[in-house]
């Protein structure tokens, strides 16, 4: 039975791809429980399973076999868009590339999980605005993603990530095309969402960087380690 | 996901490309363009022929050699004479006046003016009668002693006039028809109305036995019967078919009225006008392949768009319809275009030539135009939608 005391539970899951005849197992019997307030971090190196976990994490792909309770409910049997509509509400992505819209200004970026959960214009831009302005980028609202450094940029994907107040937040390698400091300066965003109650998880192949989370899991051929 | 922020988006993607919206827009105003102007003029020439039928008269029929069905092939056949048409006359007295018609094209000639296209028409005295809508300008329509006494005179049409004579009164002059020499008795009034190639000002009148000798021939082109009243033509029908049965079987001749013949053009035109917008349609169509290849174009471009908001949220229905409300903008932006273009080229032909821009085209038009942005953008947003968030995102 599912424990609600966890966040996330994750129960044998496997994936398998198969590709012209070739199967290949991409994750091969993963157990995993979070709870809330955890800060994990999954490393290994590319090839290792750890961005398929990361996929089935963020609903994204769905396991071969196994299931998954996000907040004490079975998704593993979820239609497309009840996957959408639980990443839109539960989840917020970090990528390592910002996958920010291009001729978008940073404030409509910001807005965009907001408008697909269908709260008004007047509204999102209110707490865009706000989101933007905790992060330091007030004054890079209007300004398009190649009109700002890396750094700024991931800010407002965080921002981003943050206006449908999701529950959990996962980063891809967010500082993966950054240089030094701002990777410092989006690490300690992230300890201080984490301090304020998201549930991280947090996806690299630096150690230094796993080791700012509460927990680390090291993931090698599809397997925990 | 509410419908001013679909807009804004498919309105950005639109711009975002201006060139290509442009073209791609370009090809959906041709077509709808080409629909109105195609149909415009259709429409046009089948009320132009309907209102110069019309113009004859709705008590007018006319005796045509050759056969029921047969409005073509009757010009190719000679079994109607002078004696037929004075036949019919003589039964019809107090329902109707009935005039012979020989008409054919000749070289006319004042001085040294030669008119080559000009039509020659051998009728009777009372040509004015049965035809009233032929008004003298000057003079005298030739009488039906000038007729019998074999004098050559002749009564001109108002475009030969005004060729000839520069619109004064030319009676008593004497012009050429062919090598013979007719004298000016009268001037006809415009008229304004052609049939087919048949210019009813472009026209000189002289008796009908006149014509007779001078084309070489012993038989008439049909015979024109005026009712004396709406009422009274089921009656003048029935007499001029019992009069003709006297010589002639049901295949050597037929009766058309100014209805029955309008309604055969009718359908001639309709067809036509089918035709033509037929052929523009086709011209849509393609540039509905254009809009669906843009669409696929511009699907494959934003994939990784379409990915990172399928994560973030949104819908197969959201993506869906972000795609598609795009194409029917473009299509849509173009139909608007064609129709605004379509309308004015139309009034422009109007001018010039024949042309009614008919409502229902346009509405076709623009119907059809918003069909082509759905029907071709359909399969490309369909595409965006079903692509799996994680390769989308992946996609480079």
């Amino acid at each position: 039975m599912p424990n609600n005391d966890y966040i996330i539970e994750i129960k044998d899951v496997t994936k398998i791809y198969k590709a012209d005849g070739v199967e290949t197992i991409a994750l091969n019997g993963i157990n995993l429980k979070l709870k809330r307030g955890d800060f994990l971090a999954i490393t290994g190196r590319s090839g290792s399973g750890k961005s398929t976990l990361m996929h089935i994490i963020g609903l994204l792909d769905k396991p071969t076999s196994g299931v998954y309770f996000l907040n004490g409910t079975d998704v593993s049997k979820f239609d497309e868009d009840k996957l959408a509509l639980l990443r839109n509400k539960s989840l917020g992505f970090v990528f390592q590339s910002f996958n920010l819209l291009q001729r978008t200004t940073a404030v409509e970026n910001v807005c965009l999980p907001a408008v697909y959960a269908g709260i008004p214009e007047n509204e999102r831009m209110q707490k865009a605005r706000v989101l933007l302005d905790e992060l330091g980028l007030l004054e890079q609202s209007n300004k398009k993603p190649n009109q700002m450094s890396g750094g700024q940029q991931q800010r407002v994907a965080i921002a981003r990530a943050l206006i449908n107040d999701p529950s959990i937040i996962l980063a891809d390698e967010p500082t993966g095309n950054l240089d030094t400091k701002s990777g410092k300066d989006v690490m300690k965003i992230l300890k201080s969402l984490n301090k304020n109650g998201k549930t991280i998880i947090l996806i690299t192949h630096e150690q230094d960087i796993a080791m700012q989370a509460k927990k680390i899991l090291h993931l090698e051929d599809g397997k925990i380690n | 996901m509410d419908i001013k922020e679909l807009l804004k988006l498919s309105l950005r993607a639109i711009t975002a490309n201006k060139l290509r919206s442009f073209l791609t827009t370009l090809g959906i105003v041709i077509g709808v363009f080409s629909i109105i102007v195609l149909v415009s003029i259709g429409s046009g020439i089948n009320s132009y022929v309907t209102t110069q039928i019309s113009s004859l008269g709705s008590n007018i029929f006319e005796v045509l050699p050759g056969g029921e069905g047969n409005v073509f092939g009757g010009i190719l056949s000679a079994n109607l004479k002078l004696q037929d048409s004075e036949n019919v006359q003589r039964n019809l007295t107090g329902i109707g006046k009935v005039t012979p018609l020989l008409q054919q094209a000749a070289i006319i000639k004042y001085k040294n003016i030669k008119i080559k296209d000009a039509f020659v028409g051998g009728v009777s005295y009372q040509y004015p009668e049965v035809v009233t809508s032929l008004k003298m300008k000057y003079g005298i329509f030739f009488t039906k002693s000038q007729q019998l006494s074999g004098a050559p005179t002749v009564v001109l049409g108002y475009k030969i006039n005004e060729k000839f004579f520069k619109n004064q009164n030319s009676v008593g002059n004497k012009i050429y028809v062919g090598e013979k020499q007719y004298r000016i008795v009268g001037v006809a009034d415009k008229t304004g109305t052609a049939l087919g190639t048949f210019d009813r000002d472009n026209i000189v009148y002289i008796p009908v036995e006149q014509a007779q000798s001078q084309f070489g021939t012993s038989y008439i082109r049909q015979i024109v019967v005026s009712a004396n009243s709406k009422e009274l033509m089921p009656l003048a029908i029935k007499r001029v078919e019992a009069t003709l049965l006297k010589r002639l079987t049901k295949d050597d001749f037929s009766i058309e009225t100014a209805e029955s013949i309008s309604e055969t053009i009718t359908n001639v035109t309709n067809v036509l006008s089918l035709a033509l917008g037929g052929i523009a349609a086709i011209s849509l169509l393609v540039g509905g392949i254009g809009v669906a290849n843009i669409m696929l174009v511009s699907v494959t471009e934003r994939t990784r768009e379409i990915g990172l908001r399928k994560a973030l949220g949104a819908k197969r229905s959201d993506i869906l319809k972000q795609f598609l409300l795009e194409s029917v903008l473009i299509s849509v932006t173009g139909g608007l275009i064609g129709i605004a273009l379509g309308i004015a080229a139309s009034l422009i032909i109007a001018r010039l030539l024949v042309s009614t821009v008919t409502p229902w085209s346009v509405f076709i038009a623009f119907g059809f135009s918003v069909l082509v942005g759905v029907i071709f953008g359909m399969a490309p947003a369909i595409r965006a939608s079903k692509l799996n968030p994680i390769e989308a995102l992946r996609y480079e």
